[in-house]
């Protein structure tokens, strides 16, 4: 198997990850999720998005025991940890933040306290500006 | 930054969200199913002529002419491009988002 090594010294962008879909229904929550789980290895900068039905999949208390598809929701709390790691250590100079649209949250009649992890709400055009800065955007 | 829409506004929302987060001044370009959002004259077309002030609108001709739509469908202000368009607005706009 072929070796690979990455070479990201002194190299820091931001990244922002655009969760447009409801969870389970197609493979692109899953997807953007593990994505944003290989980028942690490089410690870049995050924006975690959920936009439109993304903000499904940010919503406490999914059981998909009687679906027969893996319920992926725990690993939120993972992405937690990690922001709240890099937070605390000031030899990581990585920030990530977790972002919901207060727009498509509303239009949902969701609010935060039905999230499962601590999200940062912000408006469209607050979003607008975050992406406009961001080096890469990775939508799903 | 360079947005690009690939879904038709009577489908999916995708045009709708990326109208509401592109910020004024970055280009969109609308490829594949996208393209209808470009055509005059339909329940959708105003969210496009509502673009053009704030926004460079491109669509790709390929896929307009894939779908029998002709340049002169095209809304007033949005500019038709080529693949080699394509490769252009990507080289000069930097990041780029997929509104899938």
């Amino acid at each position: 198997m072929a070796e690979y090594e990455f070479d990201t010294e002194g190299v820091k962008k931001t990244f922002t990850f655009m969760n447009r879909k409801a969870p389970y229904g197609t493979v692109y929550a899953l997807e953007v999720l593990e994505t944003v789980l290989i980028s942690a290895a490089f410690e870049q900068h995050a924006n975690i998005v959920f936009v439109d039905d993304g903000v499904y999949q940010l919503k406490a208390g999914h059981d998909t025991s009687e679906i027969g598809m893996k319920n992926f929701s725990p690993t939120f709390g993972i992405i937690e940890m990690e922001k709240e790691d890099a937070d605390e250590d000031e030899d990581i100079d990585m920030v990530w933040r977790i972002l919901v649209e207060k727009e498509s949250m509303e239009a949902r009649g969701l609010t935060e306290d039905d999230f499962k992890v601590e999200i940062e709400v912000v408006s469209a055009a607050e979003l607008a500006d975050i992406l406009d800065a961001s080096d890469c955007v990775i939508g799903g | 930054m360079l947005h690009t829409v690939n879904k038709s506004p009577f489908e999916r929302t995708s045009l709708d969200t990326c109208l509401r987060l592109a910020k004024k001044g970055s280009a969109i370009l609308l490829i594949e199913d996208g393209v209808i959002a470009a055509v005059k004259g339909t329940e959708q077309s105003a969210k496009i002529e509502g673009a053009v002030g704030d926004h460079a609108v491109y669509v790709l001709g390929p896929d307009l002419k894939a779908r029998a739509l002709s340049e002169d469908q095209v809304i007033d202000g949005v500019k038709v491009v080529d693949y080699a368009g394509f490769v252009d607005l990507a080289e000069e706009h930097g990041a780029h988002n997929a509104w899938l």
